[in-house]
Parts: structure tokens; sequence; C-alpha cells
């Protein structure tokens, strides 16, 4: 159970820390003006939060299977398919959790507000300069938000790693999956405790962003 | 065309008429498609309905636990339609065996499975797909010939669990593990590739037994349905699809 335990924490973990970074770009570009290829971006990172988790899992499957043209430079590194390895999982847990990394930085990165970044832009300060010392700071709390609500939904993720995973202990078993399992083997009690685990789980986390939520609506009136 | 129109019409606007009833029937996700063949059947046969709904049997079981409205319960094994009669969810007297499944050792590679198995032994794969032995009676069948075959330890860094035996399949099928162990119903319907059917002697017999449910006994459609699957045309209707039949 504990391994369990650690192999979700683990995947949520690394999920949540290389999907700050990658959906920081995103989520600037997104901010930072109008126009088709932006809607159409914005639409296609958007799309993991209506599709069910399985049209999510089949596709991975296949697209990190050995039939896939993705996998065709892996191949050739002797890797033949990365469904059913950490990695593969981590991949997934990426595609199926950005929304929730990218949302939150845009909606940051809109507050921050345009004319901050010109005034800054206007005194000559470098793009990297205004969004390292301006919009990074100002979007923190937003920061904060795509943390929590990307770790928690990879915590939640099911559909996906019951695709891709293969119940490898250690690698590919975690907290939903060993729980549909213990229901399903009918060892409802350990399944009590694990869903009780995450009960409290998704309860610290609604707690912790309502909270949150209640001291950046402070600050910004603090501010005013 | 017409006819067909109205014939739909009326058994939308009036599912229970003069003396056909409907009953829920929760069937094992293996089992889909010779239930849906014999489902139909048995509304030619009898005029009665057969809803079927298809899911894990570990599910059905908990549904079932807490008052899920199913009248038939056509599980993937054994075990839990003995639990549910053990907790008093049945009517006594009810459970049968309706199919025996048969493990068979696939690859979607024509030539890479042989006729005798030496696949496992020469090795040459680096995923071994089965169902979840926790959950399933295919996953402990194909564990047990692994075992009986003094191969367990020796290929289990390879396996790779699918949630059930479908996903089993699907793992196989997609060639993400080049070989699998699958339920023969599955292989039946796959074209191609290679497969080895598993001796019986390896394994437990994976019997899957069906069971009238407590909600079920005043049901004419669910009381039908169970005698039904009895019948010849049923039996022959599951051989067909790659299961024994006693």
């Amino acid at each position: 159970m504990a391994e369990v335990i650690w192999t979700t924490a683990r995947l949520a973990g690394l999920t949540t820390v290389l999907l700050l970074v990658l959906a920081t770009p995103i989520a600037w570009w997104l901010a930072r003006g109008q126009g088709v290829a932006r809607e159409i971006v914005g639409a296609v990172v958007g799309l993991p939060i209506l599709l069910p988790p399985t049209v999510l899992g089949f596709y991975l499957l296949l697209a990190l299977g050995p039939d896939s043209l993705l996998m065709a430079p892996l191949q050739a590194l002797g890797v033949r398919t990365l469904a059913f390895t950490f990695t593969g999982l981590v991949i997934g847990s990426l595609v199926y959790s950005l929304p929730f990394a990218v949302q939150p930085l845009r909606n940051a990165f809109l507050a921050v507000g345009r004319h901050n970044l010109d005034a800054a832009a206007t005194l000559g300060a470098h793009p990297l300069t205004v969004f390292g010392r301006i919009a990074l700071p100002l979007a923190a709390p937003g920061y904060f938000v795509a943390a929590i609500l990307t770790f928690a939904h990879t915590v939640g993720e099911f559909g996906v790693v019951l695709m891709i995973g293969g119940g490898i202990p250690g690698k590919t078993e975690v907290l939903s999956i060993e729980i549909y399992r213990l229901v399903e083997a009918l060892e409802w009690r350990d399944a009590h405790v694990l869903a009780g685990l995450l009960v409290a789980f998704g309860f610290a986390v609604m707690l912790a962003l309502l909270m949150l939520e209640r001291r950046v609506a402070r600050t910004a009136t603090e501010d005013l | 065309m017409l006819r067909g129109l109205l014939a739909l019409a009326a058994s939308l606007l009036a599912p229970a008429t003069a003396g056909a009833a409907e009953a829920s029937v929760a069937v094992a996700a293996n089992f889909a498609e010779p239930a849906r063949i014999i489902a139909e059947r048995f509304r030619a046969r009898t005029g009665h309905t057969a809803t079927l709904s298809f899911g894990s049997s570990g599910q059905f079981y908990a549904q079932i636990a807490n008052g899920a409205p199913f009248q038939v319960f056509l599980s993937a094994d054994a075990e839990r339609p003995q639990r549910a009669e053990a907790a008093g969810l049945t009517v006594p007297g009810t459970r049968f065996t309706y199919a025996t499944g048969r493990l068979v050792l696939y690859s979607r590679d024509g030539g890479r499975v042989d006729g005798r198995g030496e696949v496992l032994r020469k090795g040459g794969f680096e995923k071994l797909a089965i169902a979840d032995p926790k959950t399933a009676p295919y996953g402990v069948a194909a564990v047990e010939t692994l075992r009986k075959l003094g191969l367990y330890d020796r290929l289990a860094p390879k396996i790779v669990q699918g949630a059930s035996i479908t996903q089993a399949w699907q793992f196989t099928q997609t060639g993400a593990a080049e070989v699998g162990f699958v339920a023969l119903s599955q292989a039946v319907a796959g074209t191609g590739g290679s497969r080895w059917l598993v001796p019986a002697s390896l394994h437990t017999p994976i019997d899957q037994q069906a069971v009238l449910l407590r909600t079920g006994r005043s049901n004419p459609a669910a009381v039908a349905f169970l005698q039904f699957l009895k019948s010849p045309e049923a039996k022959a209707v599951i051989r067909r699809y790659g299961y024994q039949v006693r």
C-alpha cells in the first residue's frame, strides 16, 4: 500500500514540476494577445478537460506503442514502447493535466495587466526581465493554484493509467487503480482505507484552494 | 419498413404488453457478444426482453450488494455468484455454470507463438500481457499455467496486467505487449496472428456462473432467460464463441 502511495505521489509531483515549466510559455503566449491561432491552441490545450480519460488513454496507448510514428526515433534507440513504464505515465499525465496548469497561469498572466508590462517595456526593460521581474512575481498565486490543481488532478487520474499502465508494482500501480482493483477483488476494507485517504486529501486541497483564493482577493483589495 | 417502424413504436410505447416481461441482466464484459445474440434469440422465442448491461463482475457484485436493479447476474467467474448466494442476494438453487472459458497464448504477429507454447521458454519478447490475477479468473489461470510450466519467476518481470481480460486483449492487439494470455472467445474473433490453446490441465477451470437474483424471483423474463441460457440453441452460440459448455 505504501508503495502505491509513493508511486502516485512521485507521478503527481514530477508531473506538477514539469507541467509548471511547460505550461508557462503556453499560458504566457495565450495571455499576451488575441487571434484565431491563440483560440485554436487554447481549445486544443483545453481538450483533456472534456475528453473521457479512456479516450486519451486509448490514443496514448497507440501513440506510445510499437506502431506509432512518434515512437520511431526511440525505437532506433531500442525502446520498443513507452506503455507500461513510469515515463509513459508521466507523458500521459502531462497531457491529461495540461489544462489544469495552463488555465490558472493564463488567468494569472491576464490579471497582471498589459499596462504594467507595457510600462516596463517602455522604460527599456528586456522582455525576459519584464517576465521575470514583474509578470512572474505578480502571477505567483496563479502558480500555487496551478500546482495544487495539477497535483490533485494527477492523483485522481484513473482512465489514462488504466489504459497504459499495466499494473506494474512500483512503476505504474497508482492509488486510483488500486482502489478499483480492491473493490473488484471484493476487498472492501482496504478499498475504504485508500478511498478515505483520497477524500481527506481532496478536502485538504479544496480547503487550501479556497483559502488561497480569499488571501489573493484580500491582497488585491489591500493593493487598492 | 413501415411494419418495422410500427413494431418499434409499439415496443417503445408498450414494453410490457400481453405477458411479455423485461429483465435486467448484468453481463460480464467478456461475454458481451454471445449475450447479445442470445438475448435476441430469447426475445424471438419468448417475447420477453432481456436488457443487458455490460461491466466487470466485481463492480457488478458491488452494485448488486448495494441494491442495483438487476434480476440476473452472468458473472465472469464462479466466486462472485457464490458470494452473492452466501450473502442471500440470490434465489437459492439457481446458480449454474453457463460457460467455461479457455485460455490462449496469443500474439498478433503471425508465427511468434508456436502450437506448443515454446515461445514462453525461448523468450524473444519484452512484455507478456495477462489479466489481473487479483480480479480476473483468466489472470489466475495465466499465473497457474506459468507456475505449472515452471516459468513464472523467469517471466514475472515481463508481465503487464490489464484490469480485465478485455484489457489484456487490447494490450496484445495493439502490440504494446507482443504476447498475452487472452480468452479463446477473444482470439476466435481476431484474424491472423498466432496462438497456442493452453491445455485445460494447466489451470483450474475458468467457470463462468449465472444466478437469479432475489429481485428477479417473480420476474417471468428473468426466470425464462436463465432457462433459455441452458437451451441447446443458446449453448450452440456459447460454443461458437470459444467457450466450453457442459
